[in-house]
């Protein structure tokens, strides 16, 4: 790989870009196709600029379907975590997510809980829960979890994440706390989404410490991801 | 603590920095049941540090002895890994799948 590739490569990933590198195996040639045009040592066809944008799309990475001797390794940005609630769970859960890949933000208006003490090395924001989503615009590679338990913090973070194309809104809360949520957000107009709500969070694994717990809701998360709501 | 890839483009920008050989390794193919998948990365220094991984483990250590050549010769290889054969102490996946890995020198 060319300094220069690389490079660039390096560039578009700093700033959150998708890009794919094309490399004729036979040789290593190489092409960095990104949304501003392809470079390099190949020149991709149309038609396998029009492939290599399909595999990129869909953040898959593999040879070339009309030709095996080019491989496409795309490089997209990494799926976001957005956890309302600077909770015991939530410090174990950022921790587990970055692990497994996530961008993590975490959104709590109480300082004395989203603190950097209490979060080494994790994105932080102290704004009220509708404005940091509204900021933050949950796309289809987002999740969003909501642990703050209290609903003046979680209820205008589900109502924007259920109108939001987000792939997981989840909500910590017993069933009791669940239903009179289900009520609230009825209120609000928003009986039809309601449904896309995992409640209570997480998969059933049976643990009560926060570790756990945080265990749970990042299987949920991973297992929706790839395999789709049940 | 960043994510895996964030972390090999840093480890990797990091040795160039060093004026260290940095070579890459990424899985280009897979036949049956492969630990990763196609685009997996696994980074070498010319000191033989690494960052990342191709497989389950099984065959790092070949990896890294080709991405050491690479760096001193430039030359980028592709590579193929199969069924080990214990007999024979070979290189191989334990799980019984194939691999494709393009080994390439960065810079």
């Amino acid at each position: 790989m060319r300094t220069e590739c690389f490079e660039a490569l390096a560039a578009h990933r700093a700033a959150g870009r998708s890009c794919a590198l094309v490399t004729r195996l036979a040789d290593g040639a190489q092409a960095l196709v990104a949304p501003d045009g392809a470079s390099g040592e190949l020149a991709p066809t149309a038609e396998q600029l029009a492939e290599i944008a399909g595999l990129l799309a869909a953040g898959t990475s593999a040879p070339l379907a009309s030709d095996a001797g080019l491989f496409v390794r795309s490089y997209v940005a990494a799926p976001r975590l957005l956890v309302v609630g600077a909770v015991h769970i939530a410090q174990f859960l950022a921790a587990m997510a970055r692990m497994a890949g996530y961008e993590v933000t975490v959104i709590d208006p109480r300082r004395a809980f989203a603190s950097a003490d209490r979060f080494p090395g994790v994105t932080l924001t102290d704004e009220w829960p509708d404005e940091a989503l509204a900021r933050l615009a949950p796309d289809a590679r987002t999740a969003v979890v909501t642990l703050a338990h209290d609903p003046k913090l979680d209820d205008p973070a589900l109502a924007a994440a259920l109108r939001s194309p987000a792939f997981y809104v989840g909500a910590l809360g017993s069933r009791r706390t669940h239903a009179r949520r289900i009520e609230r957000l009825a209120a609000e107009g928003l009986a039809d989404l309601l449904g896309r709500i995992h409640a209570p969070v997480g998969l059933d694994l049976g643990g009560r410490s926060p570790a756990e717990i945080a265990v749970s809701v990042l299987a949920q998360v991973i297992q929706v991801r790839h395999r789709g709501a049940p | 603590m960043a994510t895996e890839l964030d972390e090999i483009f840093d480890r990797i920008a990091a040795w160039r920095r060093e004026g260290t050989g940095v070579a890459l390794a990424t899985v280009v193919r897979t036949w049956g049941s492969s630990p990763r998948p196609a685009g997996s990365h696994l980074a070498v220094a010319e000191t033989g540090a690494f960052v990342g991984s191709v497989s389950g483990g099984c065959i790092e250590g070949a990896v890294i002895g080709e991405a050491q050549a690479a760096i001193a010769d430039g030359r980028p290889r592709l590579l193929e890994f199969g069924v080990s054969d214990e007999q024979a102490w070979a290189v191989g996946l334990a799980c019984g799948g194939r691999v494709q890995v393009l080994v390439e020198r960065v810079g």
